[in-house]
């Protein structure tokens, strides 16, 4: 998709992609044929940029044909360059302005609970999300409410656009802010698909206090010349990084490394 | 204050707003609001004692006060969201952006402490910008109302209307202009008095110093028409053509800045289809200070001793 459009953000949505494959295939409630049902669960995509990985896994589930996410960031294709609900009425919210999202959710998870709805509300929030003030202000509304059906996942890739994080606002200690936050936190291999299972089904077993998943994960998982290379943050592969790409995550790495042997991938920021 | 316009106060426009706030609770439990610590300035206090299970008071975090009202009508739900205008519309205007206009979320945001009536509070607490930076929000409608008849119907009607509205509403005792007979409706302007020689558009408090300014004129020989345009957007451009032909001159009064408020949405309406002579009563781009309000009301420009120099300077440049 990325490379069919010609821009994007790899880096986070691969990072996110076995988070999101959790969710849509295993987690969450929710029927393609009937985007609108009344008793699905939510979910937001709280890093908007990250909306590849959620097309894909939404194409995949039959919300819409895989064809069309070649028109990922085309004129007048539903799939925006970020998630628009203009575009996508089966989204639950437009994203892509960081540290929203978890508002929007939470707002969801409240109408749940006055509404004495047995919905969950899941959202996938990055790491650098966690640097705008709004995020703690849903983090503390949600904890003081104790919104038990909402359920966030952190998409812990280390880096953000300009580089790592741990150099430009590190978030550490980020398991005690959430905790004292009162949010019940737990911590996962985010590329582990039993460790993220487990934890949601921990999740759901837990009363009285919202849900922080934190899902160590890695920026570009899946293809070696990505991981951790923050180049791959925001722009798209070329052809032939794509083709090296997509080889690659079927299993055959050859193509990557002749790519990096001939010194043709770019570098970014550490 | 010009003398010969009997000057019956009635409540405060934010006062209005609660009670018709509550009202709206008794008859539609899809209402749920939400305010910033700010209840009791904003009225939002009476629908909360009232239905305390749909009323969340958020603590001092707009942002997240208007990310959850996205969330809460993506639910269902019709959210009243309140603050003070500037904490709303300039502090979380992305959020408003973002969670509410773009997803044209069915949210109403009702906001209190308009303008510079503020008073002694000073510059951060008064709003100047609200209604320029809601009239550039996509799909909002954008609501100044006059006195308390108008805002209990505007804000009823809200709640019927699919989509996001924006309210601005004051802090002062709104002086009456409209009786409980008066019908009002979003988009439609009141024409409150009529007149030859200029139009007076107004909205807000400066409604009622707009038909002082007529008053006062009328024994200066100019007759003037004064329309309450409650609504900045969508604006009522077949009355404000109507007058502008019928009257060749116009003048607009209102507490906010000129630059985006109704001055610049009507200048611009009657640009693009019959331009006359205008000139422009509001903040003149500056921030105000501590004051009681008259005084600062005074010191702004903002009285009906202005609007009736501005409207003789209009009648003069007639052709």
């Amino acid at each position: 998709m990325l490379g069919a459009s010609g821009s994007g953000h790899p880096g986070g949505s691969l990072s996110a992609a076995d988070i999101v494959t959790c969710l849509y295939f295993h987690a969450m409630r929710h029927d393609p044929r009937n985007p609108q049902w009344e008793d699905r669960d939510r979910f937001v995509l709280s890093k908007g940029h990250g909306c590849p990985v959620l097309y894909a896994a939404m194409a995949i589930s039959g919300y819409f044909p895989k064809e069309q996410l070649a028109t990922l960031r085309k004129l007048g294709s539903p799939l925006q360059g970020h998630p628009d609900t203009r575009f996508m009425p089966a989204l639950e919210a437009c994203t892509g302005s960081l540290g929203q999202g978890l508002s929007i959710a939470t707002g969801i998870a409240l109408a749940a609970q006055m509404d004495k709805k047995d919905r969950w509300v899941y959202a996938l929030i990055s790491d650098s999300e966690n640097e705008e003030g709004q995020t703690w202000e849903a983090a503390g509304f949600a904890g003081f409410h104790q919104l038990d059906r909402l359920i966030a996942v952190l998409d812990y890739n280390k880096f953000q656009l300009d580089g790592a994080i741990k150099d430009i606002l590190d978030l550490e200690p980020l398991r005690s802010k959430w905790e004292s936050f009162r949010w019940h936190v737990q911590e996962a291999d985010g590329h582990s698909i039993p460790e993220l299972l487990a934890a949601l089904d921990k999740a759901k077993q837990v009363k009285g206090q919202p849900h922080m998943i934190i899902a160590h994960t890695v920026k570009g998982k899946g293809v070696s010349f990505m991981e951790n290379n923050n180049y791959f943050h925001g722009v798209a592969p070329t052809q032939e990084e794509m083709q090296a790409a997509l080889k690659e995550i079927d299993g055959d790495p050859s193509l990557s490394r002749a790519l990096v042997a001939a010194g043709k991938i770019k570098k970014g920021g550490k | 204050m010009i003398v010969g316009m009997e000057k019956k106060m009635g409540l405060a426009t934010r006062d209005a707003y609660g009670q018709a706030l509550a009202e709206l609770g008794r008859v539609n439990p899809k209402i749920v609001v939400l305010d910033g610590d700010l209840s009791a300035s904003t009225k939002t206090n009476l629908f909360a004692r009232e239905f305390p299970d749909r009323f969340f008071n958020v603590g001092v975090a707009e942002a997240n006060l208007v990310g959850l009202a996205g969330g809460l009508a993506q639910a269902g739900k019709i959210p009243f969201i309140s603050s003070f205008a500037c904490f709303i519309v300039c502090r979380a205007y992305d959020q408003l952006r973002m969670a509410v206009a773009v997803p044209h979320q069915n949210v109403k945001v009702v906001t209190s402490h308009g303008g510079i009536s503020v008073g002694e509070d000073g510059a951060s607490q008064q709003s100047i910008e609200d209604v320029a930076l809601m009239t550039a929000t996509p799909g909002f409608i954008v609501a100044v109302p006059s006195d308390e008849h108008c805002t209990r119907a505007l804000v009823k009607q809200a709640a019927d209307v699919k989509g996001p509205v924006y309210i601005r509403t004051g802090r002062p005792k709104a002086p009456l202009v409209h009786d409980v007979s008066t019908k009002f409706s979003f988009g439609k302007g009141i024409l409150l008095r009529q007149g030859k020689d200029v139009t007076i558009v107004a909205n807000g408090l400066l409604v009622f110093e707009a038909l002082a300014a007529a008053e006062a004129l009328a024994e200066q020989g100019i007759s003037a028409a004064v329309v309450d345009m409650h609504t900045v957007k969508p604006l009522d451009e077949e009355l404000l053509i109507q007058q502008a032909k019928s009257t060749g001159a116009v003048v607009t009064a209102e507490e906010h800045s000129v630059w985006g408020g109704l001055g610049s949405a009507v200048s611009s309406a009657l640009s693009r289809k019959d331009p006359v002579p205008m000139e422009f009563v509001g903040i003149q781009d500056t921030y105000a200070e501590s004051g009681k309000p008259e005084e600062l009301l005074e010191k702004y420009g903002l009285t009906a001793r202005h609007v009736a120099q501005a409207a003789e300077r209009v009648v003069k440049r007639k052709r």
